[in-house]
């Protein structure tokens, strides 16, 4: 428990009793931490509803930050983080806003004086810094989230699945590729199957510079799923030293259709279907 | 009826007949969309349900599964439970080769559930039957 | 227990899985078809599995095991509308499904089995010392 019910008691009325100058000094104090990145009136707000949300939970007697009765107290810090992170804002500029509220309590405290003070103090600013503490860590937390995202949508980005002709669609696979990003790559590419109503599929890797076990695995697996699916693949471009490693692992590409190029692929696919349509079609007409 | 489950408790289902195992897929299915699986990891774990269902029904006598969501820090996951009292699995390395059966089957139930989830316990014995723990983590 | 409906259009069977099927449903599937085939003489079976959200061991053999049957009773059965997720799943379990014919949908799938059965009437033309003229 950070603050004893006497002690929350104490802080409620300290915070309460001169609203307006604690949240003036407070956003001064934020103000210049964050050398004019944020608009003042901004600033004011955010700091108005930390303010709001501490009195409201010191008013309702002891404080422990990860108890029930501190939801809304968390909730506050959170927003305050998420935003920041958002915005692009560092830890550090972040958790400044909170520990802010140390100065003032100093100030404060001193002014008020009375047997208590140091006790007091000492107790304030520990729940100041479990306050910072919490807020830094939602800020990761965001910050994690959004750069997992971020790197979600440069993966899509990265991995355009095209379709070539009337049943025919291809991955141009460019840059590295780890498992992660394979295996993205792969589900598109299936599905796209689905939606173009495609029995053909062409794995470009000619911009690919290496690939790992793992990788060749997935793109083996994509080919067997894409069979049981009714479609085929045919992979284009290996380089020389992918296709070392490919006989160095031992990984087998047993029956797979392999080309040279891209256009070579295509031509192999178009002649596959032309050979099967020309082949039909005068029988179906006899 | 799925709707409304209390994902803070493990639900039981057991596995008594067929449609027992078609219900332990529904639920599997269900909480695996709770706690935001992925749509191949959902497949992939129901699909391991379903095998391992079965093996308790045709292999253990019928017994019961328990689906539960699990928390690790920041990843989610869904956890389930096979438990039967059946005569146990004699040879747990052959029983898990790729093809092993001794029922007909393809002997792809075990090996293969181990490679759609994420952890995979078997506790055999010929006294206490069989109790195997999968478990599939959120992404 | 529920029963899967078996269609007859045209000359095709069409069976359009649309429940979670138990495995006594499976097998019951299995031996309708069977039946079908016969009685009605169709050399074509469509499996529709576009509904199915898994593919297990159980029904992978049922859909091997009515792929063979219909090959003995001179039918060839196409397995259409396998979803990605399944088929990624079916690839991890170290499911191949041998010996099915797939197509990712029906209508590619009635385009295979008029595939195959000119193929056979090559075959039966190709036999025949007179139908020379007729190989492109
Ligand atoms: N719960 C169990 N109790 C006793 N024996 C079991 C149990 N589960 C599996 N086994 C044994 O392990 C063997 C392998 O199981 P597995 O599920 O891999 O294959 P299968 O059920 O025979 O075929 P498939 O699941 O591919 O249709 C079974 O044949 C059986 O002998
Ligand atoms: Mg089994």
């Amino acid at each position: 428990m950070a603050l004893s019910t006497e002690e929350s008691g104490r802080l409620a009325a300290l915070l309460s009793g001169q609203a307006d100058r604690v949240t003036s000094r407070w956003t001064e104090i934020v103000t210049s931490s964050l050398r004019g990145r944020l608009s003042q009136a901004e600033l004011r707000r955010q700091v108005q509803d930390l303010h709001s949300a501490i009195v409201a939970t010191s008013e309702q007697g002891d404080i422990d930050l990860s108890a029930d009765n501190a939801a809304e107290l968390r909730a506050a810090l959170a927003d305050l983080s998420r935003g920041r992170a958002r915005q692009g804002f560092s830890a550090t500029e972040t958790t400044v806003s909170i520990f802010a509220l140390k100065d003032v309590l100093a100030e404060l405290v001193q002014e008020a004086g009375g047997a208590n003070a140091l006790n007091d103090y000492v107790a304030f600013a520990k729940l100041v810094d479990e306050m910072g503490l919490f807020t830094f860590e939602s800020f990761v937390r965001t910050r994690e989230s959004l750069i997992a995202d971020q790197a979600e949508q440069l993966l899509e980005l990265s991995t355009p699945v095209v379709k070539l002709w009337e049943g025919v669609v291809a991955v141009p696979l460019v840059g590295t590729l780890d498992s992660a990003r394979a295996q993205v790559v792969m589900e598109r590419l299936l599905q796209t199957l689905v939606d173009t109503s495609s029995p053909y599929a062409i794995i470009d890797i000619t911009g690919v510079p290496a690939v790992d076990t793992q990788v060749a695995q997935h793109i083996l697996k994509t080919v067997v799923a894409a069979r049981l699916m009714g479609a085929d693949c045919i992979i284009s471009g290996i380089r020389p030293q992918i296709a070392q490693t490919i006989v160095a692992l031992g990984i087998e590409f047993g029956d797979i259709a392999t080309k040279a190029s891209l256009a070579d692929a295509l031509r192999h696919v178009l002649r596959l279907s032309g050979v099967e349509t020309a082949r039909r079609q005068p029988r179906r007409g006899a | 009826m799925t709707a409304g489950i209390d994902l803070g408790h493990p639900q039981a289902q057991s596995v008594r007949s067929d449609e027992d195992v078609v219900r332990v897929r529904q639920l599997v299915r269900t909480v695996a969309v709770a706690v935001k699986l992925s749509l191949v990891d959902q497949t992939k774990v129901v699909t391991a349900a379903s095998e391992l269902a079965r093996n308790t029904l045709v292999y253990g006598g019928g017994g019961s599964v328990e689906v539960a969501t699990v928390e690790n820090g920041r990843r989610k996951g869904v956890r389930i439970v096979f438990a039967d009292s059946g005569p146990g699995i004699a040879d747990l390395d052959l029983a898990l080769t790729d093809g092993y059966t001794t029922g007909g089957g393809l002997g792809l139930g075990l090996s293969g559930s181990r490679r759609l989830v994420d952890e995979f316990e078997i506790e055999t014995s010929p006294e206490t039957g069989t109790r195997i723990t999968v478990t599939k983590w959120s992404r | 227990m529920e029963r899967v409906p078996i269609l007859k259009i045209g000359d095709i069977l069409l069976v359009s899985i649309q429940v979670d099927m138990s495995d006594q449903t499976a097998v019951q599937l299995q031996e309708d078809l069977a039946e079908r085939i016969v009685d009605t003489g169709c050399h074509g079976v469509i499996i529709d599995i576009t509904a199915l959200d898994i593919v297990d061991s159980f029904v992978g053999r049922m859909l091997s095991t009515i792929a063979s049957i219909s090959k003995v009773l001179d039918a060839e059965t196409v397995v259409v509308g396998m979803r990605p997720a399944v088929a990624i799943t079916l690839v991890e379990l170290g499911l191949s499904l041998n010996g099915i014919r797939t197509a990712l949908n029906v209508e590619r799938g009635m385009e295979l089995i008029a595939a195959a059965h000119a193929d056979e009437l090559d075959y039966q033309l190709d036999d025949d010392p007179d139908a020379e003229t007729a190989t492109p």
